[in-house]
């Protein structure tokens, strides 16, 4: 991986490499970086194969953290792309040219953390929800239990115990 | 409402112009009307005593309970031995078993092939999804009560619930059925309005016609 990456040194301004294991390792890159990076794994290095596109609400540091997941079948290993963009008004190039699959992560990730990708194919449509009204659910400052306590009615009675307390009033009800 | 639903010109193969209203043309405008017993109380228990005896489920799993009708059809535990069957598709069917969770999409889907089945029709709510929410009692996409959107007429505790409980369950229904309890059809035309309220509250993008004969 090490070799990997200071190969692609050569060509590109790269971030911090971090290995996670023999065979996977991730590389931070600026946002305008990734299609050169991905064309040149994909089309040099043999990295044909989109594993997945996931993101990671940081909502502190008011990033979105974009992970491409790229595999090399033939000595199979696996390399992490991440992309930190803006929260405010999320959006990022849609890569739907290199893999069509990435449209249906893109649309995923447009419906489910409000990420924009202008121009990849029914980016807008809905994809999982239908009729959502509410900040993009996996966003970090959504509050699922407060959303769901206002929408859908609740049966009453409905209590929580913890386990421990539980447990030793039912077997020592003395307190012994 | 859907482009589809609209009202349209259609042109036909051979080259004739006519009007498409899917609303009226596709659906049946009238709400659902309470269905009276029989004209003799011994006539009623003699529909009810055939009714229970021949439950046919609609073929249609919801959350992970779907996952228990294998076993339950199959030489294990052999449901067919008690009067129980899957259909394929609502018009045949008269047991509609909401197995688990339900996403407040797969509700739309449930609402429609619910009312297309024919009366009497009964459902069994399965699993602690079904009764509170169970472990999705936090989620913003799945119903935490079915009983606010369907009547239903019997409720199987667990998660998942056992074959054996679905055995069970099956065998208190038709005791249900048999003293003439589970008019769960009846009260979904009686309280019709209440529940299509329900429906539309957490339905947002709701583009059926209210009822889908």
């Amino acid at each position: 991986m090490h070799e990997l990456y200071t190969k692609l040194k050569q060509y590109f301004p790269l971030g911090e490499l971090i290995e996670q294991r023999d065979n996977l390792a991730f590389i931070t890159l600026k946002q305008e970086q990734l299609r050169p990076v991905i064309l040149h794994l994909r089309d040099k290095e043999n990295y044909t194969h989109l594993v997945l596109l996931t993101a990671v609400d940081w909502l502190e540091d008011n990033i979105f953290q974009l992970t491409y997941l790229l595999s090399n079948r033939a000595n199979a290993t696996d390399i992490g792309l991440r992309v930190m963009i803006s929260r405010d008004s999320a959006s990022m190039e849609s890569i739907h040219d290199i893999w069509p699959t990435a449209a249906t992560y893109q649309r995923e990730l447009r419906e489910m953390f409000g990420i924009d990708f202008p121009d990849s194919p029914r980016v807008n449509d809905d994809f999982i929800l239908e009729g959502w009204n509410d900040i993009p659910p996996y966003r970090r400052d959504f509050d699922t239990l407060k959303y769901s306590e206002q929408t859908f009615s609740q049966r009453p009675g409905r209590e929580t115990k913890d386990p421990a307390e539980h447990m030793k009033q039912k077997l020592y009800p003395d307190g012994a | 409402m859907k482009e589809e639903l609209e009202k349209r010109i259609i042109k036909g193969p051979d080259g004739l112009e006519f009007e498409v209203e899917p609303l009226r043309d596709y659906y049946c405008e009238a709400p659902p009307t309470v269905m009276p017993a029989a004209y003799s109380k011994i006539v009623e228990d003699l529909f009810n005593w055939a009714r229970s005896e021949s439950i046919w489920i609609l073929g249609f799993g919801t959350g992970c309970g779907a996952i228990e009708m294998r076993p339950l059809m199959t030489p294990r535990f052999d449901a067919y031995r008690f009067g129980v069957q899957w259909r394929p598709t609502p018009r045949q069917s008269n047991l509609f078993v909401i197995s688990g969770y339900l996403s407040v999409k797969t509700l739309k889907r449930v609402i429609r092939s619910y009312e297309q089945m024919q009366n009497p029709k009964y459902v069994v709510g399965l699993g602690s999804c079904t009764i509170n929410g169970g472990m999705y009692w936090d989620s913003y996409n799945t119903i935490k009560r079915l009983d606010q959107y369907l009547p239903v007429d019997l409720y199987i505790a667990g998660c998942m619930p056992r074959p054996e409980a679905l055995l069970q369950g099956f065998a208190d229904l038709k005791k249900l059925i048999r003293s003439g309890k589970a008019e769960g059809a009846n009260e979904y035309a009686e309280k019709f309005e209440w529940y299509k309220a329900n429906q539309k509250k957490v339905i947002n993008d709701w583009d059926m016609p209210d009822y889908n004969w």
